[in-house]
């Protein structure tokens, strides 16, 4: 099953390295990671997305929440939620792909965010299927280069992970 | 407020902690701190010879007063040959303090002498580490260490202090904090009393039931509220060997340690009681055996601070966080409130069952059919000869088996070993840790000629501060558990556990200044053991040669459930 586990952590040189030595040492598998700073600068916000049976995610919120730097954690899966990827994806754009790419990138709701006379770079933001669905529906196109973010994610309603 | 300098902060803060010894070895980036503490005569140094035994004897410590023991070593070798002792405390969670130099801050990075990337290195082997980047702050930083290390479930924490934090000509004002505060870190300090009291009916309902400890007891000073909740129950404790002394090992309702050289009856008993009570333990591999063969009969209550080491191997029916005093206390007082009692006619039989078991008297050693002596007849003797009252620092193999299995502990903090990492080379600044704070009590070192040679340095930090072990070393010849394994599962191909080339351990400690008794007989062993015991102000070291091919039993057959043993060479259950 894939969780996104969402950390509040104190925003601490080394902190980062104990939650991804936790991963690698503990055999959880790592899928995608995030993070930066929160509107408190004293606080980071982690977004880690995983896979795992229930025995093996409860095992990693404990050895989370274990890490002195963690201030919280939550299990963004096991409620409403929202979760959103970033992707940037560079074309190579000649003749008739030109206009493939931009009506695909339309109706992805993508922006094409840098022009040469023979690339397109698209930029596009969604859940990962979304990601994923357009670069399968590119298939014939030619793909130079793929950055995506990672997860980041927000409980749906009034709930929030605060300190 | 006082003005002082990283380096003397350093010292200071120790001091206004308690610290009384600290442990260690100076280098380059120390020196301001060895001149700080030079300057001084309230906290003393202790300078061993590797730095290895500095971070043993810090753990030994804390695991005979469960106050964090403190070892300081220098930046690059110094800080990495105290990894294994680092890793020993964080295996069977010692609170420790390590204070390690590093290099000048501006340095960090450019592979400068003697750098090495502490944080890094320790951190899947500590609770928690820092790194100083403000002189100021280191008394805050040694607080906050100290406060970790021994709160929640303890363990070892590292402060990494570049040289350039404690330069003597800068100086800032010095106060130690009186508390700490951490938004991140609030470990719990007490259980759920819903669950408690589910936990308690269970316990009052069953027909089967065993109480399991484990180490959490003795670090959370559990022991007397374990032993009166088991008396006004009349239920059977077995324990871990982290747990032994947790409960008093002669009392009749103990039933011996568990697991793969538990005895005989606990492992029955687990195997087909209805319900565990597990305390202060985790269902380590060494205890379970097969987890899809455990107890498959018994429910389980699982109680520890820790949230992550329940149903981490074992799942919990009834899992309660909380420390073990706590949660004892609280179960305590509701079975003395309850109207319900235990069913005297089910916990009848099931102890006729116990005893039956006992009876068989599985695993244990003859000694009919050689004329060697035999190392479980020496640990029998050593608790004759101290009363069972001894501080006993085990080495890691056979003779930490048969020291756990026939030394008859009915006190806690008295059984000192590396159970978790296994640490060949823990036995002996072990010892020295303890009986440099505990000089009026016995404090022996049990070994075997391979482990004592992993940190036989040590016997000269022995003399220098004149510290008065006793070295019981059963010597076989060989690396006597990786014989047993070969003799087992490899045919008796005994690769490489063979030791060919001894020292004349006689020579070797009369070389350093100590005592040294070499017996071969039975006969001798009494009147040795005692002449040993009697010499107050030297350390002795007993060579002791035992039988080489005797096996340590019962020996739980691997990959089976609790009952599948090993009872003698040609027996098994």
């Amino acid at each position: 099953m894939r969780h996104i586990i969402s950390v509040l952590m104190e925003n601490e040189p080394g902190a980062l390295s104990r939650v991804v030595g936790l991963f690698s040492q503990r055999n959880f598998n790592i899928e995608s990671l995030t993070v930066a700073p929160t509107d408190d600068a004293t606080l980071s916000r982690m977004t880690v997305m995983t896979t795992g049976d229930e025995r093996v995610i409860e095992q990693i919120t404990k050895q989370l929440n274990k890490l002195i730097d963690i201030v919280k954690v939550v299990d963004l899966s096991e409620g409403e939620h929202i979760e959103r990827e970033l992707m940037m994806i560079k074309f190579k754009a000649n003749g008739q792909m030109r206009a493939e790419i931009k009506r695909t990138a339309d109706i992805f709701r993508g922006q094409i965010i840098d022009i040469t006379p023979n690339t397109y770079t698209v930029q596009l933001v969604g859940s990962s299927d979304k990601l994923d669905a357009f670069i399968s529906s590119l298939g014939n196109a030619s793909i130079m280069e793929v950055v995506r973010s990672g997860v980041s994610g927000i409980a749906r309603g009034e709930k929030v992970l605060t300190i | 407020m006082e003005l002082l300098s990283g380096a003397e902060m350093v010292v200071r803060a120790l001091r206004d902690e308690g610290v009384k010894y600290i442990y260690g070895y100076p280098g380059g980036a120390l020196l301001h701190v060895y001149d700080a503490l030079f300057q001084q005569d309230e906290v003393e140094h202790i300078l061993v010879r590797h730095e290895q035994a500095a971070t043993h004897m810090a753990d030994a410590y804390a695991r005979a007063t469960n106050k964090p023991g403190v070892a300081l070593v220098t930046s690059g070798p110094g800080a990495t040959n105290a990894i294994t002792g680092i890793a020993t405390a964080y295996m069977d969670s010692i609170p420790m303090v390590v204070i390690t130099g590093q290099v000048m801050s501006f340095l960090i990075g450019e592979d400068a002498f003697q750098e090495t990337d502490m944080l890094g290195i320790s951190r899947p082997i500590v609770k928690h580490n820092f790194s100083v980047t403000r002189a100021e702050d280191i008394p805050s930083i040694i607080k906050k260490a100290f406060y970790i290390a021994q709160t929640g479930r303890p363990g070892p924490v590292v402060i990494d202090i570049p040289k350039d934090m404690t330069t003597p000509t800068e100086r800032f004002p010095y106060e130690y904090p009186k508390s700490v505060k951490m938004r991140s870190y609030n470990p719990v300090t007490k259980g759920h009393s819903g669950q408690i009291r589910k936990a308690v009916d269970m316990l009052l309902s069953a027909k089967r039931p065993m109480i399991y400890t484990g180490g959490g007891i003795i670090m959370g000073d559990a022991s007397a509220e374990l032993t009166e909740f088991a008396h006004l129950l009349n239920y059977p404790v077995t324990n871990t060997i982290m747990g032994i002394g947790g409960f008093p090992g002669t009392d009749p309702q103990f039933v011996g340690w568990l697991g793969m050289h538990g005895s005989y009856e606990s492992n029955m008993a687990m195997h087909h009681s209805d319900l565990i009570l597990a305390i202060g333990a985790r269902f380590d591999d060494r205890v379970t055996n097969a987890v899809d063969k455990f107890c498959p009969t018994a429910r389980i209550i699982h109680v520890d601070i820790d949230p992550a080491s329940i149903s981490k191997t074992v799942q919990a029916d009834v899992p309660i966080v909380g420390p073990a005093k706590a949660v004892l206390t609280e179960m305590i007082q509701l079975v003395k409130e309850s109207k319900k009692r235990p069913d005297q006619d089910a916990i009848e039989a099931w102890w006729k069952q116990i005893d039956e078991w006992r009876a068989r008297h599985g695993g244990r050693y003859r000694t009919d059919d050689s004329e060697l002596m035999k190392p479980q007849q020496v640990i029998e003797m050593l608790c004759k000869v101290t009363n069972g009252d001894a501080y006993v620092c085990s080495d890691v193999g056979q003779h930490q088996m048969f020291a756990a299995q026939y030394y008859k502990f009915n006190k806690p903090n008295r059984w000192i070993n590396s159970g978790g990492l296994g640490t060949m080379g823990f036995g002996l600044p072990a010892a020295m840790g303890i009986k440099l704070n505990f000089p009026e009590s016995d404090v022996v070192c049990v070994t075997g000629e391979g482990s004592i040679q992993m940190n036989i340095q040590e016997l000269s930090t022995c003399k220098q501060y004149d510290i008065p072990v006793v070295i019981v070393c059963l010597n076989n010849q060989s690396l006597g558990m990786v014989r047993q394994w070969q003799d087992m599962n490899y045919e008796s191909r005994h690769s490489q556990s063979y030791m060919n080339s001894l020292p004349d351990f006689i020579k070797l400690v009369e070389s350093y200044g100590h005592v040294g008794m070499k017996v071969t007989k039975y006969s001798e062993l009494e009147n040795a053991m005692r002449e040993a015991f009697a010499m107050k102000d030297r350390l002795v070291f007993m060579d002791i040669y035992v039988d080489p091919f005797e096996h340590v039993y019962p020996m739980q057959v691997p990959r089976g459930s609790m009952r599948d043993m090993w009872l003698s060479k040609t027996e098994r259950t």
